[in-house]
């Protein structure tokens, strides 16, 4: 996919459009936010990388503002050092897909980017059933069945499963899960989230012969066949 | 400070007209004079007003028994007292005059009638000749039955020296109640600032650094002794304060230096001595996690700034705490489960709270965090929360509280 990363840090920068190219991505930089509305509104994006204190009197948010006035729905990520809630409030109140606050790791922002644009082409059908091999989940009945057979989960485990369905193939990280999932905006210290992981395992895996849920190190999980 | 400025600042101090204490002398200077002047011209018009009415009082004494002899006796018995009056007259400074309706002179002390007369029936103050000599009298006319006009006054010249005897006592009393209400004044001034400068300079001392002064305190328990105790109370508060945010940045600064402490000497070691790509890419892995453990430390203390400064007063509204507690105990039951722990919870059906939501959740987990991480295995945590019946915070609408939080239990 053609990914637009505009970001003042060169450190940064580099990093993050090495990372994507070495995935596979085209990454188009700006160094700053007149370079980086300017080739924003010239050509056509999957997804976007903003940062939101740029050099040259454009800033991040304005960036923002001014694609969203002119119709552009092109997914915007947020990168910012600026990581407060009330600050990421703002950043999704301004138009914002998603925000990820400074430092971050490659695998979390990758992960979230994917899901972004993955979220943008799904957008358009509601689901009403999904499945992944022999695993299917019904949202009407909320129930689950593997292999013909008929599997009990917890309405949170549901959630949680219904979460990895809807990012079938892509790596999901234990903050995206506590934020689509759980709601929470924190760092819990603990593993929370791969205690709960492991639930679901013990009741959609553990009896099957092979395994759906994978565990992806330094990142966090996929669902996949 | 240089000697010359310090000379300059006392020396306009001196002179300074925006100066309170100045400003509390005039004040008094001025109370004491208008007070004083008050006074005494209540004594003088007193005085003054008294001794008219003296006057009056005997000439209309006089007239009253002219007038009954007159009508009892006729002109000629009038005559008689007239004649008599003045021949017992002691203070010498009785005035009668009686004239005939041809204008002839009847009887009386008086060689002519007084050449300003106005209506009779009134008083009058006018000069008359008297023993060849010019005094001021006051007088008073009453014309009796044919025409006889009948003259009774007061020789009032000692009045007249009276008042000015008075009238110069007051002016020397004027200019000593000036005098006073300048010295008064000024001694006002001094002793309000001593009261000031004694705050001042203790202030003064403290702004510059030396947080170990203190406002002395007289020990006579009165305003100065409580204004003096409060501030010293606010300085050893703030003392208090302060030794807390110099403990707490000790404590940051450690908590800081490990880990970068720690990612540091990995780095380094791995640098110098790994010998595999395996082993440093394993150093690596460690030193970034001590990197994100920095990253969480310093969150951690821009939260407790943003607490301290009450910045995130603005995220406070009012939800339900029964319900974020649940949600919580929900996403914590599974680790203790994991931990061979039993995490028992008692919490009401609602429980409205007015505060930060994202705080608080942040908080909980913490606390749960610790619970789970420090309790021995098979244990219970409880977790309850009930509402109590006195409001804890003023400020809130939905005045209630949490009580008791969290018991681990062995």
């Amino acid at each position: 996919m053609r990914v637009l990363l505009i970001e003042d840090d060169q450190t940064v920068r580099n990093f993050v459009a090495k990372g994507l190219s070495e995935a596979g991505h085209l990454v188009e930089q700006a160094a700053d936010g007149k370079q980086g509305l300017a080739l924003a509104c010239q050509d056509k994006f999957d997804v976007i990388i903003l940062d939101r204190m740029l050099p040259g009197g454009v800033e991040g948010l304005h960036i923002l503002e001014t694609l969203r006035r002119e119709g552009n729905l092109t997914p915007v990520l947020l990168l910012s050092a600026l990581a407060d809630v009330d600050e990421k409030v703002a950043g999704l109140k301004a138009g914002g897909d998603d925000y990820v606050s400074k430092p971050f790791s490659f695998s979390e922002l990758q992960a979230r980017l994917e899901a972004l644009v993955r979220r943008n082409r799904n957008e358009a059908q509601p689901l009403t059933k999904m499945n992944v091999g022999d695993l299917e989940i019904d949202l009407l009945s909320r129930s689950v069945r593997r292999g013909g057979q008929k599997i009990d989960l917890q309405p949170r485990e549901f959630r949680l499963l219904e979460f990895l369905m809807r990012h079938t193939g892509q790596v999901v990280t234990r903050t995206m899960l506590l934020e689509g999932v759980w709601d929470y905006h924190f760092d819990p210290q603990t593993n929370v989230i791969d205690v709960h992981i492991s639930r679901l395992r013990q009741k959609i895996d553990k009896p099957f012969e092979h395994a759906l849920v994978h565990t992806i190190r330094n990142a966090g999980y996929m669902l996949q066949e | 400070m240089s000697m010359f400025q310090r000379l300059v600042q006392t020396h306009f101090r001196k002179v300074r007209i925006q100066s309170v204490s100045l400003r509390f002398g005039l004040v008094y200077s001025a109370l004491f004079i208008s007070s004083s002047v008050l006074f005494l011209s209540f004594v003088w018009w007193g005085t003054i007003g008294l001794l008219e009415q003296r006057v009056r009082h005997s000439i209309t004494l006089d007239a009253h028994a002219m007038l009954t002899e007159w009508t009892r006796e006729g002109i000629l018995g009038l005559e008689n007292l007239i004649s008599n009056r003045l021949a017992q007259d002691i203070d010498d400074n009785a005035i009668y005059l009686l004239s005939a309706p041809d204008g002839k002179l009847l009887a009386g002390n008086l060689a002519h009638w007084p050449a300003r007369l106005d209506s009779p029936q009134s008083w009058q103050t006018l000069p008359v000749l008297r023993d060849g000599q010019l005094n001021l009298a006051q007088v008073r006319i009453w014309t009796l039955q044919g025409d006889y006009h009948l003259l009774i006054g007061r020789d009032i010249s000692e009045r007249t020296q009276i008042q000015r005897m008075l009238t110069d006592a007051m002016l020397w009393t004027c200019l000593m109640v000036g005098l006073l209400a300048v010295g008064g004044g000024w001694v006002v001034r001094a002793l309000f600032r001593r009261i000031i400068h004694s705050i001042n300079r203790t202030t003064l001392a403290i702004t510059q650094g030396d947080m170990s002064r203190r406002i002395p305190v007289s020990g006579t328990g009165d305003e100065l002794d409580d204004v003096a105790l409060t501030i010293n109370q606010m300085l050893d508060r703030i003392t208090r304060l302060m030794d807390g945010v110099k403990q707490v940045s000790n404590s940051i600064a450690h908590d800081l230096r490990t880990p970068i402490a720690r990612a540091r000497a990995e780095l380094e070691d791995a640098s110098n001595s790994a010998t595999s790509e395996q082993a440093l890419r394993a150093a690596i892995d460690q030193a970034v996690i001590n990197l994100d453990n920095v990253t969480g430390i310093c969150e951690a203390l821009l939260r407790i700034a943003q607490i301290e400064a009450g910045t995130r007063r603005s995220a406070f509204a009012i939800f339900d705490l029964a319900t974020t507690l649940r949600d919580m105990a929900e996403l914590y039951e599974a680790v203790a489960d994991d931990h061979d722990l039993e995490l028992h919870t008692d919490l009401p059906a609602h429980l409205s709270f007015w505060g930060d939501q994202a705080m608080f959740q942040q908080a909980l987990a913490n606390i749960l965090d610790n619970a789970i991480k420090f309790s021995p295995p098979h244990g219970t945590i409880s977790l309850s929360a009930r509402e109590l019946p006195a409001p804890l915070s003023r400020n809130g609408p939905a005045p209630s509280a949490l009580r008791s939080w969290i018991a681990v239990l062995a």
